[in-house]
């Protein structure tokens, strides 16, 4: 096998090439494929004793994440997975989507943190950003609106943003708040494994999980190193583009799913496009779990106020359940 | 076919130590922050390049396409009467301005076109902040007989109208963006979007020294050619190297292109100016060195003008070109460590500079090539008369003609 790149290469000695030689990047140079060895870091105190389960014999607690699969697995279900974006139209009636969420079948939930430039968004969740960047809304606000969720709901929760704001925060101070208000996962669409290792070595050490995207585009070499390195779940991109665009074949996302699936026994939730229960059922016969956010969005902003806001919320995600299972 | 002599020399693979590293990094800067969607693009991209800087054929074809269709080398001017007027430094133009299309951004597009066409990719799509770049991806679309969609924001599209019809007269399709600031940073998002959605049949050519690696390196790479033309240029025409070298900064892609040969020549100064808009102490402009700090965006890790959330600020400055949140990951690194030095030029010191070169030397400037200009105004008399300094032209100003009539209330 090839080795990667030496860290820290020896300074070149050609002719006048002494500036060209990096003088800012003695110690750390690309991390590129170094995942963190299989269970570092999750054995070591994190996560705090969940409700109700404290203590655990010495064994390494489980994430709510791998829990929830697991149990949804011996009931024949799949995940339902919806999105809700902090801010929009303001924080209070995200805390109210989330628990209606919660309550209206969903198993996980993901609170979408808004960026001024999401490159991986379609034109729903664009606006749904505009929006919910008018309150001005922070990470500070979404680790508040965690704290306050987590007394009344313990469905997973995930945050879903881009790296900028993570980045800014701190990666390290980042996990470790996030653990602390109950946060068990992070999605960063623009932060490929190459890239992430400081986030995913932090996030890892607090007991959360990074969760990596596949795209139809990943070649099979680079889904198996990409399951190496995830953990929770997979985040099946079901089509070559961005948010809420058209869901392309199934037949094909069937195929891409089953790709994955062989090669890793993680979970494998499919995103990007879902929206009528029929799709969410059909994608659910191969995939662990669905999930929906422009088409959530989308009929949640079309609504009048905050009540009807409440109760389409209810409805779809009650019609997107009962087309994941049981079966 | 005649192997033209002048421009691009071979592109040689890159050495050890060289940079940026194999993970696109300049130092801590740079690397790829993209969807995953992305990668395999990238990934082939960067084989493809890596192939084509060893392949004869290529450099040849490259080579006849800026000889004899770009127009390059392009001259390298003594501008007497600046020198004189200014009364400093003898002040040499690298007149880029000449170029086919009227910038430097061709350099470029050909290049990546040509990469496009290898790749089999039948469309191209670009993003453009004053039109330039996409006039030049337009142009070298036309050449090669590609497709071609540019994306422009509805801000930029109102001052440079003039680009937006000459794009489509070039049989580009002109994609009007409608978000954010409306100018170059929400042109690029889009573009990746696209880009994102048809990579397998689509090539993004990038115009500056900017985002996802390879694309600071590579867009670096082919308009280093500047900088090897001056400095060739120069020690014929003064016998000697510059003393100081100044470009103009948006994202970065003249500036890299001229500094890039003689960044080993530690003696010679380089100054890279920045749209300084109102003022760098209003929140009207587009300094990033003066108030921004690193961050990520739009694929690379970089200096970025930011709120301390993080959420990425809007810029201001009377160049479209100049008007971006961030700039080149490699610039960030030679700021830091101190080989390029970077100040800032307000919109008025740069509308003044648009007249005195008009006036004293018959040529008129880009509106981004005046912030260049209005520094080298500045530092020139500070220089002693045997200094040499090289300022790089990068565009022409027939596009700003509109809008420089316009901010003077001139009805044209």
């Amino acid at each position: 096998m090839k080795r990667p790149p030496h860290p820290n290469p020896p300074p070149s000695r050609g002719r006048g090439q002494r500036f060209l030689d990096p003088p800012l990047s003695r110690g750390k140079g690309p991390q590129v494929f170094h995942p963190p060895r299989k269970g570092e870091g999750v054995s070591k105190g994190y996560p705090p004793p969940l409700r109700g389960r404290a203590g655990g014999g010495g064994a390494p607690l489980a994430n709510r994440i791998d829990q929830t699969f697991v149990r949804l697995r011996e009931r024949g279900e799949k995940a339902l997975i919806p999105y809700v974006m902090l801010g929009d139209p303001d924080v209070a009636t995200t805390e109210a989507l989330a628990l209606a969420a919660a309550s209206a079948g969903a198993d996980l939930l993901e609170i979408g943190i808004p960026f001024s430039d999401p490159l991986a968004d379609g034109p729903v969740l664009q606006r749904s950003a505009e929006r919910a960047l008018a309150q001005k809304v922070t990470l500070a606000d979404a680790l508040a609106l965690v704290r306050r969720l987590r007394a009344k709901i313990q469905i997973p929760l995930l945050f879903m943003t881009y790296y900028n704001l993570i980045f800014q925060y701190g990666d390290e101070r980042l996990a470790n708040d996030a653990a602390a208000a109950g946060v068990d996962g992070l999605i960063v669409p623009d932060l490929p494994p190459e890239e992430a290792v400081p986030l995913e070595t932090a996030a890892r050490a607090a007991g959360l999980y990074l969760i990596y995207l596949i795209a139809p585009t990943t070649p099979p070499a680079r889904i198996k190193l990409i399951a190496k390195r995830g953990g929770g779940f997979l985040y099946y991109v079901s089509l070559t583009g961005i948010t809420g665009s058209k869901l392309p074949a199934l037949d094909e996302v069937d195929r891409s799913v089953q790709a994955i699936k062989r090669v890793t026994d993680l979970p494998v939730a499919v995103g990007f496009g879902v929206s009528t229960p029929e799709e969410a059922g059909r994608i659910a016969r191969v995939a662990d779990g669905v999930i929906v956010a422009s088409a959530l969005i989308k009929r949640l902003h079309a609504q009048p106020d905050p009540a009807s806001r409440l109760a389409e919320l209810a409805a779809y995600l009650k019609s997107l359940k009962t087309a994941l299972g049981p079966r | 076919m005649a192997r033209s002599k002048p421009s691009s020399r071979p592109l040689k693979a890159r050495k050890p130590g060289a940079v940026p590293d194999a993970a696109g990094r300049f130092g801590p800067y740079g690397g790829r922050y993209v969807p995953e969607t992305l990668i395999p693009a990238l990934d082939e991209l960067i084989r493809e390049y890596d192939k084509t800087r060893a392949d004869r054929a290529f450099r040849a074809e490259l080579d006849v396409c800026l000889a004899s269709y770009v127009g390059r080398p392009t001259p390298l001017y003594f501008a007497r009467r600046l020198t004189k007027t200014l009364g400093g430094a003898r002040i040499y133009l690298k007149r880029e301005d000449l170029c086919h299309t009227g910038a430097h951004k061709i350099n470029n597009t050909i290049g990546q076109a040509l990469l496009a066409k290898r790749m089999g990719k039948r469309r191209v799509i670009a993003e453009t902040g004053a039109g330039q770049h996409g006039v030049a991806t337009a142009t070298a679309a036309a050449l090669l007989g590609l497709s071609c969609d540019v994306y422009m924001g509805t801000e930029d599209m109102a001052r440079q109208s003039l680009n937006v019809f000459r794009m489509r007269l070039l049989g580009a399709k002109v994609i009007p963006v409608d978000a954010g600031s409306r100018t170059l940073k929400d042109a690029i998002n889009e573009a990746l979007r696209d880009w994102t959605t048809n990579v397998r049949t689509t090539h993004y050519i990038l115009g500056s020294v900017l985002g996802p690696h390879p694309y600071p390196m590579m867009v670096r790479n082919f308009q280093s050619v500047i900088g090897r033309e001056a400095r060739r240029q120069i020690l014929r025409e003064a016998g000697r190297l510059p003393d100081a070298l100044v470009a103009c900064v948006g994202g970065g892609s003249n500036a890299m292109g001229l500094f890039h040969a003689f960044l080993r020549d530690r003696r010679i100064r380089m100054i890279g100016v920045e749209a300084g808009g109102l003022g760098i102490t209003t929140d009207q402009h587009a300094a990033r060195f003066a108030t921004g700090r690193t961050g990520v965006f739009q694929g690379t890790k970089t200096y970025v003008l930011q709120d301390p959330n993080g959420q990425i600020q809007t810029t201001h400055s009377v160049s479209a070109g100049l008007d971006y949140s961030a700039v080149g990951p490699e610039h960030s690194w030679y700021r830091d460590a101190g080989r390029v030095e970077y100040v800032s030029v307000t919109d008025k010191e740069a509308l003044e500079a648009f007249d005195l070169l008009s006036r004293t030397e018959g040529i008129i400037p880009a509106l981004e090539s005046a912030h260049a200009i209005a520094h080298a105004a500045a530092l020139a008399p500070k220089m002693s008369k045997r200094s040499v300094m090289i300022v790089n032209l990068s565009g022409r100003g027939d596009k700003d003609v509109q809008q420089v009539a316009k901010l003077r209330g001139i009805e044209l």
